[in-house]
């Protein structure tokens, strides 16, 4: 960076990829970091507990801090901290319905779900009912929130290499696309799912600790005084609307509903992820699944705090204007922010972590995809259940892990520059409508039966899906991801609103609709398992 | 999980029945419920409320507090506080009226596998 003070737009955009050398060498150590913690927890990864569960050996405290590793994504990290910066109080509205996702993960889910299952999410769905059908249909769910889930952090990925590492031509990022994709197939193949923890583990630390201190030292500048900063923000951004709701979604009636609708299916989302459930199964017991939930919940909501001040801190001292003309825009906030405070170094330092955050919430994506094909559909619906070499289920894990890697490559590489942005939205949405009604009935409802399941899981997945299609965010607008085309009819780009409502009703009509009748000793089975985690699996020695 | 007890000879049918009826099973059960419902409505209705006030209410969001605090801004803290207040109350709950439970019934189902 040789220009330490910053005045014009285009100059800051050139900071900002400035030292791409730099930024890549510090990658390059958390890299190398890393695999070193992967080849050693490879030597440990033999059965498929150990591959899917990490043998479920974690603690509590470490599975927590992997939880918010995996849940902050850099969607989450650049994107909050950049839509707080540019329209101010409404992007601090997406990072509260985050967390308090969460108490619907401690209550409900979270424990019961441990107690119940081995693996994945279809362990516990299909537990009572008919196997193979819910088994299929949770596994397709599984596949599909992964999917979208995925391909968003990979089309991301084309505008940081961009704005972190200054490239600029297409093929150029599609190589750091791949690069960034091979070595996360890496992790996955040679680590399993214990490597990935590790993984997840140091992202988060390096995260919340950069994080915290570009929070600290920002709230320095300002005397440690909040409201200082908010006054700020309003002097440089010329405005005073930025501290008021309303910026980005309060434009008119239908941008409300829109907004309510988001609202809803991120609180409701987060509970049904498969990729956050499958990390529940890497702790010895239900009380670690509970306290991994606690710790998740104090780092992930101190972390929303700092994005807090990270985004007002943006507004301040980088300027909107500024913000929106870098490459990247509103994700460039938080990088903008620390070449600004720390200089190239705390750049680079952001930079490798916003890469890592890919790197690792992909990995994550990947595993939980290749487990739930490996152990639902080629384990249990392929073969049966009757495999005997459960090394046979594990080589099959790592060959899809491999293809879902590739894909995610091709995916990102062919959606980057593309407005792919509601596919986040659509992972929570799906997994609020087609997950989470299914997880609850079969947790706490004793008449739900195979029926029911099928019609909320496939109803949900259907009906989110449909309406994002025929929605604003695909055609009909200038955003769309098509804006020359006009097929759109359904208003609102979130389809929450409708989905998640019809997916409940649809579970439970389809139970009482149907002729099927739930397998009474089974539910008596698996509630004295998930309250009391009598029979759960144990933590494997090595 | 198949529909077949597991290969390690797991508890029987009428095991997991017995279970299901005994006085500690039933106990855990309410005790568990009665926290996490009520405090599911609860939390839900005070998230929903404030989504709601944020969306539509942009006046009332809009008062100045503290310095240049505003009602918003304050709302938005609580939530976080409530929902780490929550944390700790289930957490303190679970440890100490639920895991006493759930232990005498998980001996009383592995007990008895002999």
């Amino acid at each position: 960076m040789t220009h330490p003070t910053t005045t014009t737009g285009p100059l800051l955009a050139q900071t900002a990829g400035g030292s791409p050398y730099l930024n890549m060498g510090i990658f390059g150590i958390f890299v190398l970091i890393t695999m070193i913690a992967v080849f050693r927890a490879s030597r440990n990864t033999r059965t498929a507990a150990d591959y899917y569960a990490a043998g479920r050996a974690f603690s509590g405290s470490q599975n927590g801090v992997a939880i918010s590793g995996d849940y902050l994504s850099a969607a989450s990290f650049l994107g909050i901290a950049g839509a707080i910066a540019v329209h101010g109080y409404d992007g601090f509205l997406y990072s509260i319905g985050f967390l308090v996702a969460w108490l619907v993960a401690l209550l409900l889910v979270a424990e019961l779900l441990r107690n119940t299952g081995r693996y994945t999410m279809a362990d516990v769905l299909s537990f009572r009912m008919r196997q193979r059908p819910v088994r299929v249909a949770a596994s397709i769910s599984t596949l599909s929130v992964s999917f979208f889930y995925l391909l968003a952090q990979m089309a991301g990925a084309g505008g940081l290499i961009a704005l972190l590492l200054g490239i600029q031509d297409r093929v150029g990022q599609s190589i750091v696309i791949a690069v960034v994709g091979a070595l996360m197939i890496l992790y996955v193949l040679i680590g399993g799912m214990r490597g990935t923890t590790w993984v997840q583990i140091i992202k988060a630390v390096l995260l919340i600790a950069g994080a915290g201190v570009m929070t600290l030292w920002v709230l320095a500048m300002y005397g440690m005084n909040l409201s200082s900063l908010l006054g700020a923000a309003v002097d440089a951004s010329g405005t005073e609307e930025i501290l008021n709701p309303g910026l980005q979604y309060g434009i008119s009636e239908l941008t409300r509903l829109d907004f309510l609708s988001l609202a809803i299916a991120l609180v409701l989302g987060t509970a049904g992820l498969p990729h956050i459930l499958m990390r529940f199964y890497t702790v010895p017991n239900s009380k670690e699944a509970r306290r991994s939930v606690q710790w998740a919940i104090w780092l992930i909501g101190l972390f929303y705090l700092f994005t807090l001040v990270l985004g007002y801190g943006a507004a301040a001292i980088v300027g909107r204007d500024t913000i929106l003309d870098a490459p990247g825009g509103v994700n460039s906030a938080a990088p903008l922010l620390a070449a600004e405070l720390g200089g190239p170094l705390l750049l680079g330092f952001i930079a490798a972590v916003a890469f890592a955050t890919i790197l690792a919430v992909v990995a994550g994506l990947t595993i939980t995809a290749s487990a739930s094909f490996a152990h639902d559909i080629y384990a249990n619906v392929i073969k049966r259940g009757k495999l005997d070499d459960k090394q046979q289920e594990v080589r099959v894990a790592r060959i899809t892990a491999v293809v879902v890697g590739l894909v995610s490559i091709l995916g990102g590489i062919a959606a980057n520059g593309q407005n792919v942005a509601f596919l986040v939205a659509l992972a929570f949405a799906v997994a609020a409508s087609a997950n989470l009604p299914t997880i609850l009935y079969s947790l706490f409802w004793k008449r739900f039966s195979t029926t029911g399941a099928l019609w909320s899981m496939y109803g949900g997945l259907g009906i989110t899906v449909t309406l994002i299609i025929f929605s604003p965010a695909v055609s009909g607008s200038e955003t769309a991801m098509f804006p020359g085309a006009d097929f759109a009819w359904f208003p609102l780009s979130n389809p929450g609103i409708v989905s998640i409502p019809l997916s409940f009703l649809l579970g439970y009509l389809g139970t009482v609709l149907s002729k099927d009748r739930p397998d009474e000793a089974k539910f008596r089975e698996m509630e004295v398992r998930a309250l009391s985690g009598a029979g759960a699996e144990k933590a494997t020695e090595h | 999980m198949s529909t077949t007890p597991p290969d390690d000879g797991g508890p029987s049918p009428t095991t997991w029945h017995e279970a299901h009826e005994s006085p500690d099973f039933v106990e855990l059960r309410r005790r568990l419920r009665t926290f996490v419902f009520p405090t599911t409505g609860l939390f839900l209705t005070w998230y929903l409320l404030y989504v709601i006030l944020a969306d539509y209410a942009h006046g009332l969001m809009s008062i100045r507090v503290l310095g240049n605090v505003n009602l918003g801004l304050l709302l938005g803290l609580l939530q976080f506080v409530t929902t780490f207040l929550i944390t700790v109350l289930y957490i303190r709950f679970a440890n100490r009226r639920l895991d006493p439970l759930a232990e005498a019934v998980r001996e009383r189902v592995e007990g008895g596998r002999g």
